[in-house]
Order: C-alpha cells, then structure tokens, then sequence
C-alpha cells in the first residue's frame, strides 16, 4: 500500500529535507509551499501524514492544523509541526489546533522517520 | 553530485542568499515604518529559515548559535515584548552582517571564532533583556543527560482519553514504540468496555498496564508519550535495577543546542565532515531571472546571425591576402557555437519534472478504473529545454489518462485475452540528433480501427468513400471534434483530448503521431526540439527564395537517373532509393511558387526522414550549404502556415523560411481524401 505524505513549508531546503527523507521511506510526497497552498492540497487528495511548518506566509502552520482537523477525510491523519527548539507555548498550541506531535528542528534524517514512524506506524504495518 | 546532503546544502546556501537579502531589505524597510507587522514577519521568518531550515542539520554551530539569539531578539520584537527603537537597528543591520558572514563562513568551510559576532551577541541579549523575557530557558537547555546501560525494570499505566484519538494518535503504536525499547509485557484492561450498542466509536475504553525491562532511561520511555502526555493519563514508575551492572556513562556532552550534539554523539560515522570532505564538490549556483537567460540566448541568437554574415562576406575575399581574417573568423565560428550550446544548457532541464508527476497520477486513475497498471519511466535524466518540459506537462497527462481510459483494459478482459492482469504503460524518453523522443506505449487492447473510421465518417471528418491506410486511420483519432468513448467519463472522452495534446506538442515545434497493434498495444510517440531557439540547417534554393531544411533529417541528396522515378496512376511519383519506393514531393505545387514544374531528374532530390522514420525526396533547384540557424517564430510575427516551422535571418540578410518535413507529409499525405488537394492532384496529371 502506497502511502502519501503532504509537507507544508515556505522553505525549499526544509521541503527538499523532509520530502527526500519520506521518499526514501517510500512516501509520495506532496509539497506545499505555504498554508493556503497546503489546506488545498490537502482537500485534493488522501494523506497518511501531514507534515506542517508553523512559520508560514498567507496562512500558518497551527491555522492550517486548525483547518485540516475540520476537514471530516483527515480524520485520524496524523498531524505533524515542525518547530524549533522546545517552545513549550508553539507545541500547547499546536495541540491545540488538533496537532498529533511535533518535531523539532534541527532534525536529522532519521529522527524525522522515527517520528513519522511513531504516530504513522511502519510500512509493513500499513 | 549524488550525496543528497551535499545537494540540500547547495540549495541551503542558495536560499541563505535570497533569505539574507529579504532579511536586510526587511530592516531597511522598518527603519522607515517600523511598525509593519508583516515586514516585521518576514524578517523573523528569514533569520528563523537559516537558523531552522538547515543551519543546524549542517553542524553549523556558530551560525545556529547567532541566529538563535537573533532570532529570539526579532521574535520578542514580533510578539511586541520590545518596541523596536531608532537605536535597535543599528544593533539590528549589524546582526544581519555577522549573519551573512557567517553563512559565506559556512559555505567556504571556514572556521569561525566560537565568539564571532560576540558583542552583537551582547548587544542584543542586552536589548532582549530589557524586555524581561524568561530566564528560564538557558539554564534548563543546559540541563545534562544521563545515560545509564543498566537494565531497569519500569511499571507503565496508560490510559487513553478520547482526545488522544481526535489529534490521531494511536494507542498501538505506542505499545509497539515500547516494545522496540526492552521486553514487554502488556495487560490490557477491557473493563470499561461497554456493551456494542452504548460503544462511541470515537471512545477510548481500553487501558493498559505495561511492564518493561529495559536499559533505556526514564526520558526516553517517556519520550514514547511525548504525544499524548495530556491526553492520557499516565504514571511511569522506576522499579528499580533490574539486573545488576553498574557502568554509568556521563554523558557530558549536551550543550546548548541538543540536537546538534545528538547528532554527533550518535552516529559519528555519518557526522558531516563539513571541512576537507565537500570543499572541492561545491558548485555554487545562482538562481536568475528566466527573462534575463531568454535575453541572453536571443542575444547570442542575434550574434550568430552575425557571424554567419561574417564567413560569408570572408568567403569572397582572397585567401591568401586576408588569411589572417578568415582564420579569426573560422574560430569565431567556433566560439559562437560553444557559447550557444552552454548557453541553451542554462535552459536545460531533465524530463524528470515532469515525468515524476504521473506515477501519482497512474495510480490514482487506475484505482478509480478498478484497473491494475504498473508505469514503467525510462530515461528521466533526459534533458530539454525548460520550455518544452513546461508545456509538456499536459499533453502527458492527457494522453496518459487516455491510455488507462480507453486503451487498456479491465481485469477481466485482459484474463479473457490471455494477458497478464496488470496492465503496463511504458514511457521512455531518448534524445535523437537534435530531438528529443518520447514514446508511451501501453499493452492494452489497440485501436479498433473499424470504429475509429466509423466514427470519423459519421462525424464528417473525413469523406465516406476515401481509403485509409491502418496508420492513417490510427492517426484519425487526433482530428479536433474526434471522440469514440460510448460513455462519456469524466476522465477523458470529451473529444477534446487528442488534438489538443497534438496542437500542444505542434506549438511546441513537435509532432505527435500514434501506431497500435490490436489486441496489443498502442504506442504514442512524440518528437520534440531540444531547443527552440536554434538548428543546424541546410539552406537549399527554389527559384530566388532561400528555404532552410533541418539537418538532423536530412539522409542524403542525390540527383536520380530518370529510370529510378516512376510515376503513380494518380499522378504522384516515386523514387527508387535503397531499394524501396520513396514518394517524391514537389516544394513548388505545396508553396504554390510560379514557374514551370521542374522535371525532378534535373534538380537535385534531398531525401529526409519524417515522421516515424518514414522518407521522402523533396526536389529543390540548388543545396546553397549547411548553416545554423536562428528560429524565429513565425506565429507571433506573422501567422503559422502549413509546412513552415519558422523562420530565420541568414547571412545576407534575406529571411528563409524553415521547412517542416512533418508537417509537408501530412499536406501530401491528407491530399488523398482532401477536397482541395484532390484538385491539386489533377493538375499534377496533366502536367505530367
């Protein structure tokens, strides 16, 4: 089984990072360059996981959280942000809005997967 | 350049650049109204994008560090904690610069001072300071790991509440998380259970008791919660060692920045070796305005024009007195040429980008067809002009969409016809001479070319009593207005697939054509110009005009001996060339020139190959030589006309129009069931 992965971030190196990374897991990967695009994106296809920058132009990452859990498909689709250090008041309101989990960056590799792998389950699982 | 760090870094470095010069246009910018809250964002989101977006994945320690507290700075001057002041941006510009020297530090693998920039640092954790913000937060950063190898037993209960499964989350994959870290044992309480018709799907009414035994420390099983800490509840206790062995490891390391120190503690071996290891790698890269490329290569377009005049003017002097002059001539001919390919490689792109968009695509038309295909991509590295993989997009789609609709079957027909059920698309894509190919093939159930004829006539398309070849009639389906689909599907089928995907691909200078095998396969092959600027031409003469043919096509001039040409009960003639009868067309009745029809044994025969290797002979009065060619377009100067590619300025001055063999096959090959050419024809007759 396929899966797909929808990554929301106004930064090419980050969306290459990320992207590059779940590809090598086997993800096909969507981009979206920021929230708007995102929410679109999101309403045009199915996702196993969402990957959401918070600091976004037009629309950010815990809006974008917002709107996603409103949209009655993503249910149970893991909801990932991405933020920096340990903001302990970014993550409460990315749990707010409906995140699954966050994580932080700097990342490596394979952190990202680890934590892809704890809320999205591994491949053979799926 | 295979190692996908060395690439991300080169895009890293390319972004710095473009975020830095957003970063110091965006100070500037509030110097003047500093109030802007979205220039305000923009500034933060630049230093937090450098900080974030790679910085510290690269093991750049001192830019991490800086942008760090610039970044905390900006932010508290976005969150309003600091009114920014007229003194700040001095402070401010200056962070910028350090920065910025950090950055080109980190691209030439300089080493920088752990303290470069320190009293901006100062400055600004003074200003930072001064609008209090927690304190808090270093010191507990600072906070040391311990990691311990003794075996530990723990007690875990676990609770879910109902919103851990609105965030997504999921129950399961924690006891699995767990179990990768030691043994385990679960209970599983199912108490609360109630019964099936009171059950809330959406309910949690599971929980569970885990035991663990485990080398791993109290942080890292609860790391395994980290998610759903508040939407559970949730008590770990330490029972203690579990088997004895007492070798602790202080792990001193964790500085300020975790992350990056994990990094290297844990896999030293894939540690970025910033320093000896890329530094002859690098190729740096610059992103540039497409308007400022298309200048350029109209510019060297114009300069081979110019020096194509050159060597003709040259060609009339002395050799011997002006050898001087025609030697520096013939090396700028030389030179013109390796400046116009580098600069149309700037324009290059691999068909990847394009191609990497259908297996997505495949795999969902299929699902919702109940069909199986597997998409089979060959030679994506293939490389062509930005233009034409921008509009290529399309045209694939379409035609991929209509191979799944309506050229390979269900299932279930595939089984009844002794084919595999999973049905194959192939799309492969080679450069020939100066074109690029690209073939879809699918092994669905070919064309029914008893309908496709059906269809045309009914629809008018062609007239009733006109006689196909099976490669005509397959060809039929890119007639505008044309669609066999008995249901129309949202898919494809509308009628307006097929000759849009040819009119896309003709603007494009490319020719689309179709072959299919029934009950096999149907294969669409698309030829394309690599470039749309330039060609290789050979410049031949019809009375006083000069024309330009391509030279990729060209197989051969000869001047035939009369035996070798016959003539057909309808008139056309035909030429023997390798032993096979090639048909010979007459450039003067399709362009309609003056003057007498020449007797082709007289003038010259330049045979070329069109469209699917099939040859013709094209008689011409005279070959003047081979040069190469500016395209200019002939639509947005003038209109596009049959036959005609383009057109361009040669030497002398005089425009040449640029024949387009494909496009003269089809004029002669349409003429056998087209009204007009049907006259045309006759008159040929009496000629001859």
């Amino acid at each position: 089984m396929e899966r797909y992965a929808l990554v929301v971030d106004d930064s090419q190196t980050m969306r290459d990072m990320v992207s590059y990374t779940l590809r090598q897991a086997e993800f096909e990967v969507v981009e979206a360059v920021d929230g708007k695009d995102g929410l679109e994106q999101a309403g045009c296809s199915r996702f196993d996981i969402i990957i959401v920058d918070v600091n976004m132009p037009i629309m950010d990452g815990i809006t974008l959280t917002e709107e996603l859990r409103k949209m009655g498909q993503l249910r149970g689709v893991p909801i990932l942000i991405l933020t920096t250090e340990s903001d302990v008041e970014l993550k409460k309101r990315g749990r707010a809005a409906g995140a699954t989990g966050w994580i932080i960056k700097p990342f490596k590799p394979e952190k990202l997967l680890q934590i892809v792998e704890k809320v999205c389950g591994e491949a053979e699982y799926c | 350049m295979t190692d996908p760090m060395e690439r991300f870094r080169l895009v890293f470095f390319e972004e710095c650049t473009e975020l830095l010069q957003q970063l110091e246009e965006g100070l500037v910018a509030l110097q003047s109204q500093s109030d802007d809250e979205e220039t305000i964002n923009a500034v933060f989101r630049a230093v937090h994008s450098i900080k974030g977006g790679g910085a510290g994945s690269f093991g750049f320690k001192r830019l991490v560090e800086f942008s760090h507290v610039f970044e905390s700075l900006l932010g508290a001057i976005r969150s309003g904690n600091i009114i920014i002041e007229t003194a700040h941006f001095d402070v401010l510009l200056r962070a910028a610069d350090i920065l910025s020297e950090l950055v080109e530090a980190a691209q030439s693998d300089c080493a920088v001072a752990d303290d470069h920039g320190g009293t901006v640092v100062t400055e600004m954790s003074k200003i930072i300071g001064s609008g209090a913000l927690r304190s808090g937060e270093k010191t507990s950063l600072f906070s040391k790991k311990i990691q311990e190898d003794a075996l530990h037993r723990y007690q875990i209960s676990f609770r879910p509440l109902a919103e851990l499964f609105v965030r997504a989350n999921e129950p399961l994959l924690l006891i699995r998380e767990l179990k990768t870290l030691g043994e385990l044992k679960v209970t599983v309480h199912t108490s609360a259970v109630p019964f099936l018709e009171e059950l809330e799907p959406d309910m949690a009414y599971f929980f569970w008791d885990f035991s663990l035994v485990t080398s791993e420390a109290l942080d890292v099983i609860e790391e395994v919660f980290e998610f759903v800490e508040d939407d559970c509840e949730l008590k770990i206790e330490d029972l203690g060692l579990y088997l004895a062995a007492e070798d602790f490891k202080d792990d001193d390391d964790a500085g300020l920045f975790q992350e990056v120190d994990e990094f290297k503690e844990e896999s030293p071996a894939e540690d970025i070796k910033p320093q000896p290891a890329v530094k002859n790698v690098i190729s740096q890269s610059i992103r540039v305005n497409l308007d400022k490329v298309d200048r350029l290569v109209n510019m060297v377009g114009e300069l081979v024009i110019t020096q194509a005049m050159l060597k003709e003017q040259v060609g009339l002097l002395n050799p011997d007195q002006f050898s001087g002059l025609i030697g520096g001539i013939e090396e700028l001919s030389r030179h013109t040429r390796d400046m116009q390919s580098s600069v149309m490689a700037i324009r290059s792109q691999p068909v990847k980008t394009v191609f990497a968009r259908l297996p997505r695509l495949v795999r969902e038309i299929s699902a919702s067809l109940d069909k199986k295909v597997n998409l089979v991509i060959t030679g994506q590295d293939t490389e062509v002009d930005k233009t034409v993989t921008e509009q290529l997009g399309d045209p694939l789609i379409h035609m991929i969409r209509n191979a799944l609709d309506h050229g390979l079957e269900s299932p279930r027909e595939r089984r009844a016809a002794g084919k595999p059920e999973e049905g194959t698309i192939t799309l492969t894509a080679t450069h020939r001479g100066e074109r690029i190919f690209i073939e879809m093939e699918d092994d669905g159930r070919g064309i029914n070319r008893k309908v496709v004829l059906e269809k045309a006539r009914e629809k008018g398309l062609v007239p009733p009593e006109a006689n196909f070849s099976d490669d005509e009639i397959d060809n039929l389906i890119f007639l505008p207005g044309f669609s066999t689909a008995e249901n129309v599907s949202d898919l494809s089928g509308r009628g307006v697939g097929m000759d849009v995907v040819r009119r896309n691909i003709q603007n494009l200078g490319g020719r689309v054509r179709v072959t299919s095998t029934p009950g096999k396969s149907t294969k669409f092959t698309l030829s394309l110009p690599l470039t749309l600027a330039v060609m290789d031409g050979m410049i031949f003469r019809m009375e006083t005009e000069c024309y330009v043919l391509p030279l990729a096509s060209i197989i051969q001039s000869i001047q035939p001996e009369t035996d070798d040409i016959n003539e057909l009960p309808d008139g056309s003639l035909v030429m023997m060339f390798r032993e096979e009868y090639i048909p010979l067309v007459c450039l003067r009745k399709i362009f309609s020139l003056s003057g007498p029809l020449p007797d082709p044994c007289e003038g010259l025969i330049v045979v070329v190959e069109g469209n699917g290797g099939s040859l013709m002979g094209l008689m011409v009065d005279e070959l003047i030589g081979q040069q190469q060619v500016v395209i200019k377009s002939l639509e947005s100067n003038y209109q596009s006309i049959d036959g005609i590619s383009g057109v361009t300025i040669l030497g002398n001055g005089m425009v040449a129009l640029i024949i387009d063999i494909a496009g003269i096959q089809e004029i002669t090959n349409y003429r056998s069931w087209d009204e007009d050419g049907r006259g045309k024809m006759n008159e040929q007759r009496e000629v001859h």
